[in-house]
């Protein structure tokens, strides 16, 4: 009986393949059973963060591809892009629920986990302190870790009032400018405006963004960024990476003519750790803070 | 002798039937949750009790998404093979005509103005919103199409082409445009919308599409002694008796249906459209009365093959079928090209 099972589930994969011209790989749902109850499949990096620091991993099944805060989270399945979901990736994980973030979708996939039985908990997408602690109280209610969710809350509001304090009580005759630079690919160039999670971070550490006049992440022209006078480039490592490192960030037009050009002020931090907004927040701000000041102090 | 050669012909209609069965025997097996025997017999049963587990996705997931592959592949693949006997021109397919950018440029303003609007639209309406827009969009660029085209040129195909090629480039600046103003979230669900995806499936869409594929071929029936006629070229046709004007309005009609509802639903699938009535027309030939119907076949064939794949390779996640379309009919198309070339 098991022979003639393996031949059938062996002939099927073979026609398929033969049919598909690639090895379609097995399904998750034969996997290890979670013991305890709840299979929760997480989407979003910022949530995942949560999901651990309240020590509630054993209960993830699945995450997604911005899931890369803590390491571990990385070894475990993953659902794809958080906009490119698949319903039946996700029900093959079998979830008891699923945690995403408002930039999850499509909505029709939801709709379809959600329509198979699967509680689906949209968290909303605030990039501000608020929205963080909100963040933590829905994950330790959903994960059934309110003490500890409570502890976390308390630790992260010490730590943010650390964090703010300095800024707060500093002294600040001319707040920097600070531009920050998106950059998937050498030839598109974004900045963040205003509403932009880079833009709460930028007002968070006390620094004024050097563009405003629009909505979310745009590209910018050469002339603009001159206009902009930023004295500050951040970027993400990631970015800086892809750019090609300071000078690649000083090539690009118009940054020459920016006194952040002419003295080489360019900061990076890894993407995640800056903008998103999960538990190491606090700590996002302190380094950023103090990369601001030395940008600042030490120019040549 | 005659008998022998209606034989011959009809092999590639009866080994694409089989292959489409067969692909669609294993997309049904495959997939991220396996399926049991007791899956299979429980979606058979007529019982009350709504279905639970494998049986569940089964019956809801994985079932409509193959039917919609299917028809989908079939409808793009129709268009296509519409478009370039009207134009007598195997470059022409939907997209050349503005259709596909007229459904995206509307799916794009919907995406980025009314989103951005702050105008509250009831959940009930927000799921119809994008396919009942993207649809009026296709339908309204061949509305726009005909009535300019006739302004300007009469009778001429060649008017209504670069009518459409004008049309595509305002529609690609809309969309640019709709691009600039959106917001990072409205950006990256345009894209993944262009990319194109069947995640959407359900069986109501898919008995829709049924029907407008019933009503479709019923037309094509009807059209296709006109369109072999008018691959004399339009004079020729006229002097045979065909009304170019009115076979030009109804193959336009026909193709907003088609591919309206294909992109309405699904997104921006390129290459099949294009490619498939390319590869029947190197098997069996340019007359539309086998051409067509074999096209559909191809199409259906291609698209589910290609969102099997998408559907499987990632397990759990899921890759843009626009990806594998072009991934897995390229290369095949490269290869029939070559060997048709050898051949003669």
């Amino acid at each position: 009986m098991i022979q003639s099972w393996s031949r059938r589930t062996f002939l099927n994969r073979l026609a398929a393949m033969a049919v598909a011209g690639i090895w379609l790989q097995p399904g998750f749902a034969n996997g290890a059973v979670k013991q305890g109850g709840r299979r929760i499949v997480c989407v979003g990096g910022g949530i995942t963060e949560i999901v651990y620091v309240l020590g509630a991993e054993q209960a993830l099944v699945g995450v997604d591809t911005t899931s890369l805060y803590p390491q571990a989270a990385t070894s475990l399945p993953s659902v794809g892009y958080a906009r490119a979901l698949s319903s039946e990736g996700i029900l093959a994980l079998r979830p008891t629920h699923l945690l995403a973030t408002e930039d999850a979708g499509p909505p029709s996939v939801l709709r379809q986990v959600s329509d198979a039985g699967v509680p689906v908990t949209i968290l909303a997408a605030n990039d501000t302190f608020e929205g963080v602690i909100e963040r933590i109280q829905r994950v330790g209610a959903l994960t059934d870790r309110h003490m500890q969710a409570s502890q976390l809350e308390k630790q992260f509001r010490q730590d943010w009032q650390r964090a703010r304090s300095p800024i707060l009580a500093r002294k600040k005759p001319a707040a920097p400018r600070v531009l920050f630079v998106l950059s998937h690919s050498p030839g598109q160039v974004m900045v963040g405006g205003k509403g932009s999670s880079a833009d709460a971070m930028i007002a968070y550490v006390g620094a004024r963004n050097a563009v405003d006049g629009f909505d979310g992440f745009k590209p910018l022209t050469p002339e603009a960024v001159i206009a902009a006078q930023p004295d500050i480039v951040l970027m993400t490592t990631q970015g800086m990476q892809v750019i090609g490192g300071i000078d690649g960030v000083l090539k690009l037009p118009g940054m020459a003519q920016t006194s952040a050009g002419q003295k080489r002020r360019v900061v990076a931090l890894e993407a995640m750790f800056m903008l998103g907004f999960g538990p190491r927040l606090p700590q996002a701000l302190t380094t950023l803070d103090q990369l601001l000041i030395n940008a600042m102090q030490v120019s040549p | 002798m005659v008998r022998a050669l209606r034989t011959a012909s009809q092999r590639p209609a009866w080994l694409l039937m089989c292959l489409l069965c067969l692909s669609i025997w294993a997309a049904a097996t495959q997939g991220a949750v396996s399926m049991t025997s007791g899956d299979w017999l429980a979606i058979l049963q007529t019982s009350d009790t709504p279905l639970s587990g494998g049986a569940y996705v089964l019956w809801h997931l994985r079932l409509p998404r193959i039917g919609f592959a299917v028809m989908i592949g079939a409808a793009l693949a129709l268009s296509g093979a519409l478009t370039q006997g009207l134009f007598r021109n195997p470059l022409a397919d939907p997209g050349l005509l503005g259709v596909t950018s007229g459904a995206a440029c509307a799916a794009a303003l919907t995406i980025v103005l009314l989103a951005g609007s702050g105008i509250d639209v009831p959940p009930v309406l927000r799921y119809w919103l994008l396919p009942v827009t993207a649809f009026a969009g296709a339908v309204g660029v061949c509305f726009v199409l005909d009535s300019v085209a006739r302004w300007l040129t009469a009778d001429s195909i060649a008017g209504l082409l670069l009518t459409g090629i004008a049309l595509n480039a305002l529609a690609a600046a809309v969309i640019g445009l709709c691009t600039y103003l959106a917001t990072d979230e409205q950006l990256r669900s345009l894209t993944f919308w262009t990319l194109g995806s069947l995640a959407g499936a359900n069986w109501f869409l898919v008995t829709t599409l049924l029907a407008a594929l019933i009503l479709a071929l019923w037309a094509l029936h009807r059209l296709t002694h006109a369109m072999n006629a008018l691959a004399l070229g339009e004079a020729a046709a006229a002097h045979v008796g065909v009304n170019v004007r009115r076979l030009r309005v109804r193959v336009i009609a026909l193709v907003a249906l088609l591919c309206g509802f294909a992109v309405a639903w699904c997104g921006m699938i390129g290459f099949i459209g294009l490619v498939a009535p390319h590869m029947v027309r190197l098997m069996v030939g340019p007359d539309q009365r086998r051409l067509a119907p074999l096209a559909m076949l191809v199409g259906a064939l291609l698209l589910l093959l290609a969102d099997t794949a998408a559907r499987t390779v990632a397990i759990p996640a899921e890759i843009p079928v626009g990806i594998f379309t072009a991934l897995l009919g390229a290369p095949f198309f490269l290869v029939l090209l070559v060997r048709m070339r050898k051949g003669r």
